[in-house]
C-alpha cells in the first residue's frame, strides 16, 4: 500500500520531511564540497597544489570560506533598488533549489508495510515543472543587474537574460525528443522506461536515452551549461571585461547565495541528464540507487570542471550565433526524426 | 485545509495583483505581476489542471515577464517613476466596478457555453492532464490548433521584418 496523505497522515509528513531534509542536506553538502573540487581539480590540471593549508589537503576549506562569508561586512549600495536587490539573492537559489524535488533518486522501499517512493515528489508534468523553475532562475540574474545600479551589473543582466532565453528554448527542444520515447513527463516514468537491456537484445549494456538520443544529450548538456552561465557560457560574469557582471555589487553572505546557486545549478543540471539520459538511479549498484544517482551527478561535476580548465569563453555574437542558428534547429531536425521514426517503430 | 490554503493563495493573488497597479517602479510592478503568475499556477494545481499551472509558469512568468522586465530595463523608466498619475482614477475606478459586477454575474448566473467533455477529476488523476489536452487538441481541435500556429507565424515573420533594416 502506498503511503499517503489519507492513510497515514503522521507517517506521510514524517517519511516527506525526512526525505526533503536529506536532499537538502546532500546537495548542500555537494554545493560545498564541489568548490573544494573544483578549485583542486583546475590547480592539477594547470600543475598547482590548489588549496592546501586548511585541513588536510585543504579539505576544510569550503567551511573556512563560509565563515569567512558570513563575518564581512553587508554592503548595499546607496543608490541600489532596495527590494530587488535583497530579493534577487534568493530568486536565483529557490528554484535551483526546489527543482531538485522531482528527482527520483532509489525504487520504492516498503517500511512497516507501506511503500515509499524514494523521491520528494513524483508530478505527472515532471520535466514541464523543471522546465518552468529553469524558466524561473532568470530572474535573479536580472534583478541582481538591474538593482545594483553599476554599468557592469547592468550589462552582465542584459547579457545574461538574453543568453538564458535563447538557450532554454534549444535545451527543452531536447527534452521533447526524450519524452516522445518514454510517452511520459513524469521523472519517476521515464527512469522506469530505461531498464532492461539495451534496444531489447543487448544485454550487457542498459537501456538508456543516450543510446537513442545522442544528439539531444550532447545538446542539453551544452544548452544547460549555457542557461547556468557555466564556462565557457559565463558571459554574464566575464571577468575581463564586467569585472564579476550581475554580482560585482555584492558582498558578504549575499554574494555567497549566488555562488551556491552557480554550484547547486550544477548538480541540477547534472541530475537532469542522468536521469533523462543515463537512467537516474538505475546503474551499476543494484539496490544503491542514490549511490548510482551521485556517481553519475559526480561525473558531470567533474566533467564541468574539465571544461572550465579546458576551454576560453565564446564570444558574444558566437554564442547568440550557436544558440539561435546551430542548436535550436539542429534540436527541431531531432524532434521531427524521432517523431517520424516511433510512428514508423509503431505501426 | 484546502479552503484555507485557497484563501491565503487568493488574498496573497489580491494583495500582488494591487501592487502591480500601485508600485512607482515598474520593475517593482513586474515582480509583484510574476507573484500573480505564480499565484494563478497554485490555482490551476488546485482544480486539477497541472499541465495548465507549468504552461502558466513557463510561459507567461518564466518567458513573456523575463521579456517585459528587459524592455522596462532597456528604457530606464527611473524619472517616469516617480511621477504621480491621477487622470485616470475616475475612469479606472468605474471599469473596475464594472468588471467586478460582471466577474459576479458570471459566476453566479453564469454557464459556460461550447463543447463540453464528460471529464471528472478521477479521469484527468488517472489518464493524466497532459494526455488529455494532447489528444483533444490534436484531434477534436486540430483546426483551431493549426489556425493558431499560423497566426504565431505570422507574428514572428511580422517582428523579424520590423527588426530588420533591409528586407
Amino acid at each position: 500500500m502506498t503511503l499517503s496523505l489519507s492513510n497515514a497522515p503522521l507517517w506521510f509528513v514524517i517519511s516527506m520531511l525526512v526525505k526533503i531534509v536529506l536532499v537538502f542536506v546532500v546537495v548542500l553538502l555537494i554545493v560545498a564540497y564541489a568548490t573544494w573540487v573544483e578549485r583542486k581539480v583546475i590547480g592539477h590540471m594547470q600543475t598547482r597544489l590548489g588549496p592546501m593549508n586548511t585541513g588536510w589537503h585543504g579539505l576544510l576549506q569550503p567551511i573556512a570560506d563560509g565563515l569567512k562569508l558570513f563575518f564581512k561586512e553587508d554592503i548595499v549600495p546607496s543608490q541600489a533598488a532596495k527590494v530587488p536587490f535583497l530579493l534577487a539573492p534568493m530568486m536565483i537559489l529557490v528554484p535551483a533549489f526546489i527543482t531538485v524535488a522531482v528527482i527520483p533518486f532509489g525504487p520504492d522501499i516498503t517500511i512497516g508495510g507501506y511503500t515509499i517512493p524514494l523521491q520528494i515528489t513524483d508530478l505527472n508534468i515532471g520535466i514541464l515543472y523543471i522546465l518552468a523553475m529553469a524558466g524561473l532562475g532568470v530572474y535573479g540574474i536580472v534583478l541582481a543587474g538591474w538593482a545594483s545600479n553599476s554599468k557592469y551589473s547592468l550589462l552582465g543582466g542584459i547579457r545574461s537574460s538574453a543568453q538564458m532565453v535563447s538557450y532554454e528554448l534549444a535545451a527543452g527542444l531536447t527534452i521533447v525528443a526524450v519524452f516522445m520515447l518514454s510517452e511520459t513527463l513524469s521523472m519517476r516514468g521515464i527512469v522506469q522506461a530505461q531498464q532492461g537491456a539495451l534496444y531489447g537484445v543487448i544485454p550487457f549494456l542498459p537501456d538508456w536515452y543516450i543510446f537513442y538520443q545522442p544528439l539531444a544529450f550532447g545538446l542539453f548538456v551544452i544548452c544547460g551549461l549555457a542557461e547556468i552561465n557555466r564556462t565557457p557560457f559565463d558571459l554574464p560574469e566575464a571577468e575581463t571585461e564586467l569585472v564579476s557582471g550581475f554580482c560585482t555589487e555584492y558582498s558578504s553572505m549575499k554574494y555567497a547565495l549566488f555562488f551556491m546557486a552557480e554550484y547547486a545549478n550544477m548538480v541540477v543540471i547534472a541530475a537532469i541528464a542522468a536521469t533523462l539520459f543515463l537512467g537516474g538511479w538505475y546503474g551499476p549498484f543494484p539496490g544503491l540507487g542514490a549511490i548510482n544517482l551521485l556517481l553519475k551527478i559526480f561525473a558531470f561535476m567533474f566533467f564541468f570542471i574539465w571544461l572550465r580548465a579546458t576551454f576560453p569563453r565564446v564570444r558574444y555574437d558566437q554564442l547568440m550565433f550557436m544558440g539561435w542558428k546551430v542548436f535550436l534547429p539542429l534540436a527541431l531536425a531531432n524532434v521531427v526524426i524521432t517523431g517520424i521514426v516511433v510512428v514508423l517503430v509503431q505501426s | 485545509m484546502e479552503k484555507l490554503f485557497f484563501y491565503l493563495v487568493a488574498l496573497v493573488a489580491v494583495g500582488s495583483g494591487f501592487l502591480v497597479v500601485k508600485c512607482r517602479n515598474p520593475v517593482n510592478s513586474a515582480l509583484a505581476l510574476v507573484n500573480t503568475f505564480f499565484c494563478l499556477a497554485i490555482f490551476y494545481v488546485m482544480l486539477h489542471a497541472p499541465f495548465m499551472a507549468a504552461i502558466q509558469v513557463l510561459v507567461y512568468a518564466g518567458a513573456i515577464m523575463v521579456l517585459i522586465l528587459f524592455v522596462i530595463m532597456l528604457l530606464n523608466l527611473g524619472s517616469e517613476a516617480h511621477k504621480r498619475f491621477t487622470h485616470s482614477l475616475i475612469g479606472g475606478s468605474i471599469m473596475g466596478v464594472l468588471m467586478l459586477f460582471l466577474v459576479f454575474f458570471f459566476v453566479n448566473r453564469g454557464e459556460p457555453t461550447g463543447m463540453r467533455g464528460n471529464i471528472t477529476d478521477g479521469l484527468v488523476d488517472k489518464i493524466g492532464h497532459t494526455e488529455l489536452m494532447g489528444r483533444t487538441l490534436f484531434t477534436e481541435f486540430l483546426l483551431p490548433f493549426e489556425i493558431t500556429s499560423i497566426l504565431l507565424l505570422v507574428a514572428i515573420v511580422g517582428a523579424v521584418i520590423l527588426a530588420k533594416k533591409e528586407v
